[in-house]
């Protein structure tokens, strides 16, 4: 791999900038391999790099369909995060945010990470009561969570205009999430696959998984794909949103249900909001990228959705409650919007898995799976490689769903 | 899906419904099926791209109940199978 470094940006511009080489190769299609994976997105390109790293593993194939990095890993929010309610869930995502920390360093890769906290701003008292317990357990598990008062609230984020005592639903208070930030998504992507494709690992674009070759015991033999079969003894489902369409033509019955997510983004504006703020009474939230943009994320479209657009209603709501407490931005026009589809499990928690069938794993259920790209890959690549599961997540398992012992999540994204 | 077409009010305005999530087959007796049964009863649901039969509520017009038939990409309403 050629090390990116202001050396070698230097020796570069002296040759005219001709001799970069590609940032992965683009190998003919093999036969066999050891490790098969469905989707390059964010969680399948992190898979494999650990799979290589920790286990040295790398005749591994990660195939996609469409382009690298062309999925949820491009259609999120970019927040990162660690406020969550469960015991099991805390430890998983402050092990993911610590991660994203030395990141860069660890892929030569400047992924623009930016712990610059999250606020929330509270307009009911259950809201509070909600949140200052998740605030009690993640202080058990190293992960900060502080009350705010709404004077401290509003000199932190000074255009929080709106939301006084005379409008409908007054700030109360807030509360600060000094772990969170934000990292240039297309960058986690791009840096996982070039780490990856370092160590040996195939990247295979447009091709596309149609179906699995079973052996006499239901085990997975190999995939069927749109470039011909491939054989293997381990295949990993990362296919955010799209779990059951592979799934459900196995046999396997997953507790999934796909939704849409709505997010736009604003036009570049000056330096006006240095943090994630999350309005979780209003369902929004917004954090402003790098170039100013303001990237703003809404609610769910009613019922089950495979659209990759927003609904009207659902962008209305979002718009109707951004303004309301950030009037200031009332004539800002919107430049793009997406839905990332979301397949969620019956409890709101991940499913990263072994299945029913000898050789096939998911990892499936992210409701918010971009913070949980680093540690959704160490982990799965560690239950390949061993064929048992990391302990950050045994709690994650398909097996909880069989004695309904659920893992109740709250701390997931509006709705 | 901007208008929903109630069967009692004529097509109204998407934000008076509430989604109730895909139609149900009937309530079997848990008594009288295993665990694994009943427990894939409880969690299983459709989740597919295309055509999805589901449970409306008018719940800020006539509070009815219904049922309709909706593509999951493009949010059109669609007619049931046998009038297609």
């Amino acid at each position: 791999m050629q090390r990116y470094s202001l050396f070698s940006l230097a020796r570069n511009a002296l040759t005219g900038h001709r001799d970069w080489q590609a940032v992965w190769r683009s190998p003919p299609l093999g036969k066999r391999y050891d490790v098969v994976i469905v989707g390059a997105g964010g969680h399948g390109l992190a898979t494999a790099y650990y799979l290589a790293r920790n286990h040295d593993i790398t005749r591994v194939a990660v195939l996609e369909r469409g382009w690298l990095g062309g999925g949820n890993v491009a259609r999120n929010t970019v927040t990162i995060r660690s406020n969550y309610l469960r015991d099991e869930s805390i430890p998983f995502y402050v092990k993911s945010v610590s991660l994203y920390r030395d990141l860069s360093r660890e892929l030569n890769f400047n992924l623009m990470f930016s712990q610059r906290s999250m606020i929330d701003v509270v307009q009911t008292y259950p809201r509070l009561r909600d949140i200052k317990r998740r605030m009690l357990n993640m202080d058990l598990h190293g992960a900060s969570y502080e009350v705010l008062d709404v004077d401290e609230l509003r000199r932190r984020i000074p255009a929080l205009t709106g939301g006084g005592p005379r409008s409908r639903l007054p700030i109360i208070a807030g509360m600060a999430h000094r772990n969170a930030g934000v990292a240039r998504h297309d960058a986690v992507a791009w840096g996982y696959a070039r780490a990856a494709d370092a160590r040996g690992i195939e990247l295979h674009q447009h091709t596309e998984v149609t179906g699995f070759e079973r052996g006499g015991r239901g085990e997975i033999t190999g995939v069927q794909t749109s470039r011909g079969t491939v054989q293997t003894n381990k295949v990993a489902i990362c296919v955010s949103g799209h779990t059951r369409t592979l799934t459900d033509g196995l046999g396997l019955r997953l507790p999934l249900q796909s939704f849409n997510l709505t997010a736009f983004v604003s036009e570049p504006v000056k330096p006006l909001i240095d943090v994630v703020v999350n309005m979780p009474d209003s369902h929004c939230y917004l954090s402003q990228s790098d170039k100013g943009e303001l990237v703003i994320g809404g609610g769910v479209d009613p019922g089950i959705s495979f659209r990759r657009g927003i609904k009207e209603g659902v962008f209305e709501d979002t718009v109707t409650a951004v303004l309301e407490m950030f009037p200031a931005l009332q004539r800002l026009k919107l430049l793009r919007q997406w839905g990332g589809t979301l397949d969620t499990a019956s409890d709101s928690s991940p499913i990263v898995s072994r299945t029913d069938i000898p050789g096939l794993y998911v990892s499936a259920g992210w409701w918010g799976g971009f913070k949980a790209i680093p540690a959704g890959g160490l982990t799965l690549a560690h239950l390949i490689a061993n064929d048992a599961p990391h302990p950050l997540i045994e709690p994650f398992s398909l097996n909880r769903f069989r004695s309904l012992d659920f893992v109740l999540e709250t701390g997931t994204t509006a709705r | 899906m901007l208008l929903i077409p109630c069967p009692w009010c004529g097509a109204r305005d998407e934000k008076e419904f509430e989604n109730g999530g895909p139609a149900r087959v009937p309530r079997p007796d848990p008594t009288a099926m295993t665990d694994e049964a009943w427990v894939d009863y409880l969690l299983i649901r459709p989740s597919h791209p295309g055509a999805l039969r589901e449970r409306w509520w008018h719940v800020h017009g006539c509070g009815q109940w219904f049922e309709l038939w909706r593509d999951t990409v493009t949010h059109d309403f669609l007619d049931a199978p046998d009038e297609r």
